[in-house]
């Protein structure tokens, strides 16, 4: 049986793992390659790489880094942040990414996601969608949160599952940092309405959540980040819940 | 020579193989990337990699008549994947007449409860094969696929998703796995350091 999957999510920003609450007031993380080695070793199911200050002339960077993660994990990574071509791309990939995620890149530009699924394939391409609700809508922002847009979540979902997007990773800036658990109701309604797995992110505070997120929430996997870098929630016990809560996850 | 040596991986237009080369590098092995027959032709262990689309890569590898040494290999030959696939009979993706090594149609999942492609962790239980030495059985792998090979005598794993399929098949000297052992973490690894240890 297919397993549910557990993400850890690494924010970087100038080589380092940061998080912050709703987007903003960071905090050091320590070094995402000794992290991602850790969480390799607890069980981590992927592990995804957003950096989060990403400017041309942090590319290089990047991809340095990519490089050094890739040549160190044996399960699929994502990488994303600052993503605007095709070009972008074939750096990370030929360092090492297994797929990357475009965001605010692909609100401004629909096509880039068809040209990176003609490109890389549809199993690379995440499109990560920030959600927000607006008098009780849930609508896209952009910007790492700082821009509004008109698009309906579940509207722009569909439309780059049509695109070529491989995987929805969907969060809450609702519900992220404030580990009150995930946005439930707009997950599943996504979820099910579309033929590619959905990652719910946002909001992870305990076990619990993790389980409503993949019963309740219809979630094909769940991504967190603090919990697990200040080893507030082990993998592997979450695992073990998870799995005498009979949600298939890989152990 | 020492271990490693000779080990190549087949260059054609299709996905990433740095992930393979890199799963190799942690098992000590570097492996060189060509498609050039004579060095086809001399290595030791062959691995055919691809994610992509059946049709675009049979056309590429017959421009280039890689179908020909791939299906004249002697040597232990890995296909991962779209690599898998093509070694098999035909494909329904774009209809593909494949390599028709494996005896075995490819087909598209079909389901309107699970997702397709199947994406993630899923078991693979084994039969008695040197690919499975000191794998656990029913170990997890990854896997990234809409197409399947159904079961065959040359089936050595079986994975349930939509119905039951070939996660690996073997053949003389041919092998094949429908999963990444280049992402399957310690199995995974496991797997290859089997196949190069053939």
């Amino acid at each position: 049986m297919l397993a549910k999957r557990i993400i850890p999510c690494l924010d970087i920003k100038d080589g380092q793992t940061v998080k912050g609450t709703n987007f903003i007031n960071l905090r050091h993380a320590g070094d995402p390659v000794e992290l991602a080695m850790r969480y390799c070793t607890e069980g981590a199911d992927e592990l995804v790489f957003l950096d989060i200050t990403a400017t041309v002339d942090k590319r290089k960077t990047l991809s340095e880094l990519v490089r050094k993660i890739a040549t160190h994990i044996n399960i699929p990574f994502t990488v994303g942040g600052g993503i605007n071509s095709v070009e972008d791309v074939s750096v990370l990939m030929e360092n090492g990414a297994d797929k990357i995620s475009v965001n605010t890149s692909a609100v401004k530009n629909p096509q880039l996601v068809s040209d990176l699924a003609k490109n890389f394939g549809s199993q690379c391409v995440v499109v990560a969608i920030d959600i927000k609700l607006f008098d009780g809508v849930w609508k896209v922002v952009t910007h790492g949160g700082r821009t509004a847009t008109e698009l309906n979540a579940t509207e722009w979902a569909k439309e780059v599952s049509r695109l070529g997007a491989g995987e929805i990773l969907l969060t809450s800036m609702e519900n992220d940092g404030t580990k009150n658990g995930f946005a439930i109701d707009i997950t599943r309604a996504i979820s099910e309405t579309l033929p590619i797995p959905v990652i719910a992110s946002g909001g992870a505070g305990s076990m619990e959540h993790f389980r409503d997120v993949f019963q309740k929430g219809a979630a094909d996997a769940a991504l967190a980040a603090s919990i697990f870098h200040f080893r507030e929630i082990e993998i592997g016990t979450l695992k073990n819940y998870l799995n005498n809560n009979q949600i298939p996850v890989r152990l | 020579m020492g271990k490693g040596d000779g080990v190549v991986i087949i260059k054609y237009n299709a996905g990433n193989i740095r992930s393979v080369l890199f799963a190799l590098e942690r098992i000590g092995v570097r492996a060189t990337v060509t498609d050039d027959p004579e060095a086809l032709q001399a290595a030791d262990k062959i691995i055919f990699p691809g994610v992509g689309e059946a049709s675009t890569a049979m056309n590429y590898l017959k421009e280039r008549k890689l179908d020909l040494l791939i299906r004249n290999a002697r040597q232990p030959l890995l296909g991962i994947c779209l690599g898998m696939q093509l070694l098999c009979a035909h494909s329904e993706e774009n209809d593909t007449q494949c390599l028709g090594i494996f005896d075995v149609p490819v087909k598209k999942f079909i389901s309107t409860e699970l997702k397709i492609p199947q994406m993630g962790w899923n078991t693979i239980h084994t039969k008695e094969s040197a690919l499975f030495r000191n794998v656990p059985q029913d170990t997890w792998c990854y896997f990234v696929h809409s197409y399947y090979a159904t079961l065959n005598p040359e089936t050595i794993a079986t994975t349930s998703y939509a119905t039951d399929f070939s996660s690996a098949l073997h053949k003389d000297n041919f092998y094949g796995v429908q999963f990444h052992p280049e992402k399957s973490a310690d199995a995974g690894a496991q797997i290859l350091k089997n196949f190069l240890d053939l």
